[in-house]
């Protein structure tokens, strides 16, 4: 188990001060002069060589990215955005980071701006998070007096403002060229790339969205050196991760761990275990709503990272584990996500308009067993053709939970159906 | 969504209060010379707020006058993004989320609990004015699950019974209290903490 002092956010829970001096006594804020000083070539090496792999659901090296940027500034303007249009459901991570630890956010837009030499940061916040928005802005005019950020920020030479920026509800525009769109006052659709943001990005020009947790853990990557991070986890999946375990367990929580812990141990040492027992559970979604569910079977060994969840088919996502127990139906729990996507889609790309209504629709007949077992097999077919044929990832979120229960729990679609015609049968006599 | 869903029954006019006005002002200098269309999401909720919680026509055309933007572009987005309210609701707004991990933990139970006690069903609004009711997706506080919330606050690890009180209180004139309802700080485990327990220094 993570050591507290190897645990970057200390504040996760808001149990103590989350004002700019309570944030300064856990030592944010603490030599960013200094690291600014280093330079942006040592910034962005030392974030590659941490191993962090961006926190938003992707895991693209974070340090990579920043170093896609233009290495001259042109006469375009540079700007770094910040992902806070947290909503993948059983996501809740960053939210505890902009109401509890805001000034490691902040102080991380700082060093990664300054790395990407930007001179201004816009963190998109969904609209529902009213109260996260005041804190970070509360947090944002703390650090504006005390001269951290804004003109000369900290000391360095280097101009740098930080704006909240407040979305109003769509799923989509936490994909990140959406998330342009929507913060150059449009409609949240998804761009087609390329060009890439670090090319053409906000208002045209070269920019680079990051989550919320890759930009806050930054910060104490750099005071305490890419070889701390890099030792802890497993080789390519480096760090520490906030995980959010809800569902059935006896206490669900948020909660930073290191990365590749046994999923049964997330859940038993931090959530109190499975309600029941752990021989009661049923299925875990381990990465937020877009990765595929694991049965049981697959839960008692796997590990919480990248590349094992990906050995499974699934993923690590946002590493918001949803656990299931043995009274959950879940092609109902799936027809849910289902109904999600078609409501979140954008309308923008055919196969995702149409397909996540028809996916939909067809989840509801599996649910009742109102189907035929050779539906399974065209349902499957449909997910095939949605997936990786629209702009945005929405589409393949939308296929890739329905292609897990298939592959998991065909049997007991199969049986559901089978219910069903036997029902019909019975009224019938 | 589309202006369908918008009120039948438009206000002719609308302008920001002085006191808004300012307020456009400080919002529109956040953004890049000559980008002020960026200002439309964040004008169009200080008009919704101004106009009790709805947002008429002709606040669309007035932040689309003050912005310099087509109407047509504001109607976009007006009519894009769920939080814009296109036509009057109640005093109190309150969302339930019955997405898969609060399903989990119980929605359907506190859906039917906000509709047996604000007397609507989903979409509606209550014959007193009091309460509209929606049921919406994640909300973004999972392990607090089954959550709603209401207006600007979230209400979170519900039962059916808090959830009762809370919108009593609520018709009462009162102020429940926000966050967690069953007695823990936000996130952390309710059977104790699990980390950053290893003394003062944590």
């Amino acid at each position: 188990m993570l050591k507290d002092q190897d645990r970057i956010f200390t504040n996760i829970y808001g149990l103590r001060e989350c004002t700019l001096a309570g944030a300064q006594a856990r030592g944010d804020w603490d030599g960013t002069k200094a690291i600014l000083e280093r330079g942006r070539e040592a910034i962005i090496d030392e974030t590659k060589g941490s191993g962090l792999r961006g926190r938003g659901g992707a895991g693209f090296s974070t340090g990579m990215k920043w170093s896609f940027m233009p290495k001259e500034l042109g006469d375009r303007p540079h700007y770094l955005v910040i992902n806070a249009d947290e909503g993948e459901p059983g996501t809740c991570k960053d939210r505890e980071i902009l109401r509890n630890e805001p000034h490691k956010l902040i102080e991380g837009a700082l060093i990664a701006a300054f790395a990407m030499q930007a001179h201004a940061a816009y963190v998109y916040v969904r609209g529902e998070f009213y109260r996260e928005g005041e804190a970070l802005q509360r947090a944002a005019d703390e650090a504006y007096a005390a001269g951290l950020i804004g003109k000369n920020a900290c000391g360095s030479d280097w101009d740098f403002d930080f704006y909240v920026h407040m979305g109003a509800g769509a799923y989509i525009c936490g994909e990140e060229s959406a998330l342009i769109q929507s913060l150059e006052g449009k409609k949240g659709q998804p761009r087609l790339k390329p060009p890439f943001p670090a090319n053409v990005g906000a208002w045209g020009c070269p920019t680079t969205v990051n989550n919320v947790e890759s930009i806050a853990v930054v910060p104490e990557i750099l005071r305490r050196g890419a070889d701390w991070f890099g030792a802890l986890g497993r080789p390519n999946n480096t760090g520490t991760k906030l995980f959010n375990i809800s569902g059935h367990v006896n206490n669900p929580c948020t909660v930073e761990e290191e990365m590749g812990i046994p999923l049964r141990d997330l859940i038993e040492k931090h959530a109190g275990g499975v309600r029941g027992g752990w021989d009661n559970l049923f299925a875990v979604i381990p990465g937020g709503a877009s990765v595929p569910m694991l049965p049981k079977s697959l839960c008692d060994n796997v590990l919480m990272d990248f590349d094992s969840l990906r050995d499974v088919q699934s993923g690590l996502g946002t590493a918001a584990v949803m656990v299931m127990d043995k009274s959950t139906d879940p092609i109902k729990a799936i027809t849910r996500l289902s109904r999600f996507y078609k409501h979140e889609s954008c309308g923008q790309c055919t196969p995702c308009r149409e397909g996540t209504g028809w996916m939909w629709r067809m989840m509801e007949r599996m649910t009742a067993g109102n189907a035929a077992v050779s539906e399974i097999d065209l349902l499957e077919e449909v997910t095939r053709q949605v997936e990786g044929h629209t702009i945005c990832a929405l589409g393949d979120a939308a296929a890739w939970p329905i292609q897990g229960l298939i592959r998991h729990f065909r049997p007991l679609m199969e049986e559901r159906i089978a219910q069903h015609q036997a029902a019909q049968a019975s009224a019938a006599e | 969504m589309s202006m369908d869903n918008s009120a039948a029954e438009q206000p002719a006019s609308f302008a920001f209060t002085p006191e808004n006005v300012e307020k456009t002002k400080a919002i529109i200098a956040k953004y890049p010379a000559g980008k002020q269309a960026s200002a439309c999401m964040p004008l169009l909720d200080l008009a919704q707020r101004q106009n009790e919680g709805w947002l008429p026509r002709a606040a669309m055309d007035h932040v689309a006058e003050v912005l310099d933007m087509v109407p047509v572009r504001v109607y976009e987005v007006a009519t894009f993004y769920t939080m814009y309210n296109l036509k009057p609701i109640g005093k109190h707004h309150v969302q339930v989320c019955t997405n898969l991990p609060c399903w989990l933990r119980g929605s359907d139970e506190i859906a039917a609990t906000c509709k047996a006690v604000a007397g609507v069903e989903f979409g509606g609004t209550s014959e007193d004015g009091m309460f509209t009711l929606s049921e919406v997706e994640c909300l973004g506080a999972c392990v607090n699950a089954p959550m709603i919330q209401i207006g600007d606050d979230y209400f979170e690890d519900l039962t059916p019974e808090s959830a009762a009180e809370i919108l009593n209180i609520l018709r009462a004139g009162g102020t429940p209290k926000s966050g967690s309802q069953s007695g823990r700080h936000t996130s952390e485990p309710s059977g104790g903490l699990t980390s950053l327990n290893e003394g003062e220094g944590a």
